[in-house]
C-alpha cells in the first residue's frame, strides 16, 4: 500500500473538497468562501449563461441533519420572496451524493467591509432600516434569522442590502412554506409574541439546536438563545440581534466597548441600543417594526420611544430639528434689533 | 418537492456498508470477523506508530502490542463497551491502546499474539518506514491534544491509503488503469512542474480527458473513503464529525 505523504493527504482533501457538477447544468469558476456547512462556489449557469452563487455540504448524503437544513435554508429563501432576502434559483443533489442549492451571485461588501466607507450617522441607519424591512417580512412570514451579523449581511453596488445565510433560521408554527416545515425534522415551534398562534393549536415542539450545541454568534446572540432556551425563542431573539448589529454600525462593536473613549452614542440610539439588547426579552421592543419606528423618528428628528428626555434635551433636539428656521428667525431678529439701535442714534 | 426528489441515482452513490459498531455485535460470526477485520485494517498503522511515538517502544515490541491490542479487542469484547454517546471510536481506541500497554507493563508479560485472529496482513516494515518518514518534532513533549492530533493524521493516513489502494483496484477492474496513473502522477506525487497540458502529451490524450479523467479518480476517492469512513462510524452524527475531521473541513 503507498505511503501518502502530508503533501499528498492536503492534495487528497483539496480534490475531495471540490463539488462534481457533471450533469447539470452549472460549471464551477472559484471557491467564495466556507461556511459551517459546506462550501459557496462562484458557478456559471450554463443554460441561463449567468453567474451564481452555490452552496454545497460537504458530506454527501440527503438524511442527514446538514442536509436537512440545508434543504431546509433553500426552501425558507424560496418562500421569503424580498428585495433584502437573496434570492434561491434551484435546489437538488449532485452526483457526488452531495445536497447544493444556487441562489444569486451577490457583488459587493459584507456590512463590516462596506461601512468602512459610509462615514455618516443617517446613511448607516438607512442601511439598518433596509435589514430590518428584510427581518420583519421574514417574521411576518413566521421565519426567524437567529444569526444576524455583519457578516450575514451583503450590500450590493447600488446600495441594496441583502441578508443571506439563512441556515440557522427557524419557522414559527403557520409560517412559510409545509415544505421547509418539513424539511427541518427538528423543527422547533416558536410563540410569536403578542400574536395569536396562527396554527391554533400551540403545541410546542422544542428541541436543542445541533443536538444540545447552541448556535448562533457570540455577541449578536440573545441571552436566551446563548442558553439554548430554544422553546422560548420568538423575534424578540432576533431584535437581540439587530441591536448589536445597529450597535455595530454606530461604533463599530457590538457589545458596549468596555473600555473608555470609544465613541459616544447619542442617548437616543444608545436607548435605542440598550432596549433591544435587554437581557430580559419583555424589555425589548416587541416587533422589528417598532424598533425600525424608533430609528426612523431618530432620524426624522423626533423623540423615540425609547428615551424619556429630559426639558433640556428636548429643546436640543428642537433647535437641531428646526436649526435653519431658528437661525434664520435669530438673523432677523439681530438685524431687526441692529437696525432700530442704529436708527435711534 | 420531496425527500426522493434529492436522492441521487443508485449507480451514483452506492448504499453504505454496514457500520463495524454494529457488525461486532452481532450474532453471526462471520459478520463479527469481518468487522475486526475492517477496524484492523483502518487502524492497526495508526496503533502501531502510537505505540512507537507515545510510548516510545522499539519496533519489535511495538509489533506484538499492536497485535495483542487488536486480539484483546476480540477477547474481552472491547468494542461492545463502546458507548457512541460518550465519545467517538477513534478517540476510545486510542484509550484503549494507552491501557493495554500500560497493562501490560504491569503485568510485565510479552507475548506474540494475534496470529490466530487477525487475518489481515500486517505490513510493519512499511509502518516503520513510514514512521520515518513522518515529520515530527523530536522536541514535542506529548500532550493530550498533540497525542490526539497523532493519532488523528496517522489514522486519516491510514484511512485514505486504504481508499487509495480501493480506487486502484477499481480502476483495474474497469480497465482504467491510465486514469489511476494520472491521479497517482498529479494528486498524490503531487509534482507541481506537470501540467495537464504535459499529462495530455506524455499520455497522448487531450487536455479535456486528462481532466475528466483526474475529477473522476477525485470523485471515485471520496466517494470511497467517505464509504470506509462511514463503515468505521456508529451513526450518522459520528460520521459527519468524523468526515470533517479527515477531509480537514473544519479547518479550512
Amino acid at each position: 500500500m503507498k505511503f501518502l505523504s502530508d503533501q499528498a493527504l492536503e492534495r487528497l482533501r483539496d480534490g475531495a473538497e471540490r463539488p462534481d457538477l457533471a450533469g447539470t447544468r452549472y460549471h464551477l469558476l472559484e471557491r467564495l468562501a466556507r461556511g459551517g456547512m459546506g462550501v459557496v462556489y462562484a458557478a456559471e449557469d450554463g443554460k441561463l449563461q449567468r453567474r451564481v452563487a452555490l452552496k454545497v455540504l460537504d458530506v454527501p448524503g440527503t438524511d442527514g441533519d446538514l442536509a436537512n437544513r440545508l434543504i431546509r435554508e433553500a426552501r425558507v429563501l424560496a418562500a421569503l420572496e424580498h428585495p433584502g432576502i437573496v434570492p434561491v434559483h434551484d435546489v437538488g443533489t449532485l452526483a457526488d451524493g452531495r445536497v447544493f442549492y444556487t441562489m444569486k451571485f451577490v457583488e459587493g461588501n459584507r456590512l463590516d467591509k462596506y461601512i468602512e466607507s459610509v462615514a455618516s450617522f443617517p446613511d448607516r441607519l438607512r442601511i439598518f432600516l433596509r435589514i430590518c424591512d428584510a427581518v420583519a417580512f421574514a417574521h411576518a412570514r413566521g421565519v426567524l434569522h437567529r444569526d444576524l451579523k455583519p457578516a450575514n449581511i451583503m450590500v450590493g453596488p447600488f446600495g441594496e442590502v441583502l441578508v443571506m445565510d439563512w441556515g440557522l433560521a427557524k419557522i414559527l408554527r403557520g409560517g412559510v412554506s409545509s415544505g421547509a416545515r418539513e424539511a427541518d425534522p427538528e423543527a422547533t415551534v416558536f410563540e410569536k409574541p403578542n400574536q395569536t398562534n396562527i396554527a391554533g393549536d400551540a403545541t410546542e415542539v422544542s428541541v436543542v439546536t445541533g443536538h444540545g450545541t447552541v448556535m448562533g454568534t457570540p455577541g449578536y446572540m440573545s441571552p436566551e438563545q446563548a442558553r439554548g432556551d430554544v422553546e422560548h425563542l420568538d423575534a424578540r431573539s432576533d431584535i437581540y440581534a439587530l441591536g448589536a448589529l445597529l450597535r455595530f454600525l454606530l461604533t463599530g462593536q457590538a457589545e458596549i466597548a468596555s473600555v473608555p473613549g470609544g465613541r459616544r452614542l447619542d442617548k437616543s440610539l444608545a436607548a435605542i441600543c440598550a432596549k433591544s439588547t435587554a437581557a430580559a426579552p419583555a424589555e425589548r421592543y416587541p416587533s422589528v417594526q417598532e424598533m425600525a419606528l424608533d430609528v426612523s423618528r431618530y432620524l426624522d428628528g423626533l423623540a423615540v420611544g425609547a428615551h424619556r428626555e429630559s426639558a433640556l434635551e428636548k429643546a436640543g433636539r428642537f433647535y437641531r430639528r428646526y436649526r435653519f428656521f431658528i437661525l434664520l428667525i435669530a438673523a432677523y431678529l439681530v438685524m431687526r434689533v441692529a437696525i432700530l439701535l442704529f436708527m435711534h442714534r | 418537492m420531496n425527500q426522493e426528489d434529492f436522492q441521487s441515482g443508485g449507480d451514483r452513490f452506492p448504499p453504505t456498508r454496514r457500520s463495524v459498531i454494529e457488525a461486532v455485535r452481532s450474532i453471526d460470526v462471520e459478520e463479527r470477523e469481518r468487522a475486526l477485520e475492517a477496524l484492523c485494517a483502518a487502524y492497526w498503522k495508526p496503533v502501531y506508530k502510537y505505540v512507537r511515538w507515545r510510548w516510545n517502544r522499539p519496533a519489535d515490541d511495538a509489533q506484538d502490542l499492536t497485535q495483542g491490542f487488536f486480539a484483546e479487542l476480540l477477547e474481552r469484547e472491547l468494542l461492545e463497551r463502546f458507548d457512541l454517546k460518550k465519545s467517538r471510536l477513534r478517540t476510545y481506541l486510542r484509550v484503549c491502546v494507552d491501557s493495554f500497554v500500560s497493562n501490560e507493563d504491569k503485568a510485565g508479560r510479552r507475548q506474540k499474539r494475534g496470529g490466530k485472529v487477525l487475518h489481515v496482513a500486517l505490513d510493519f516494515a512499511a509502518a516503520e518506514e513510514e514512521l520515518g518518514a513522518t515529520v515530527m518534532d523530536p522536541a514535542l513533549i506529548p500532550s493530550p491534544e498533540s497525542l490526539e492530533e497523532f493519532f488523528e493524521k496517522e489514522w486519516v493516513r491510514s484511512l485514505f491509503a486504504l481508499a487509495v489502494e480501493d480506487l486502484r483496484e477499481l480502476c483495474v477492474a474497469r480497465e482504467r488503469e491510465r486514469t489511476f496513473h494520472l491521479f497517482e502522477v498529479y494528486d498524490l506525487e503531487g509534482n507541481e512542474k506537470i501540467s495537464y497540458q504535459q499529462l495530455s502529451k506524455e499520455y497522448g490524450i487531450s487536455v479535456t480527458d486528462v481532466t475528466n479523467a483526474l475529477a473522476w479518480a477525485r470523485r471515485e476517492f471520496r466517494r470511497i473513503a467517505l464509504e470506509r469512513l462511514r463503515e468505521l462510524c456508529g451513526n450518522e452524527d459520528e460520521f459527519q464529525r468524523e468526515a470533517r475531521a479527515a477531509f480537514g473541513w473544519d479547518a479550512k
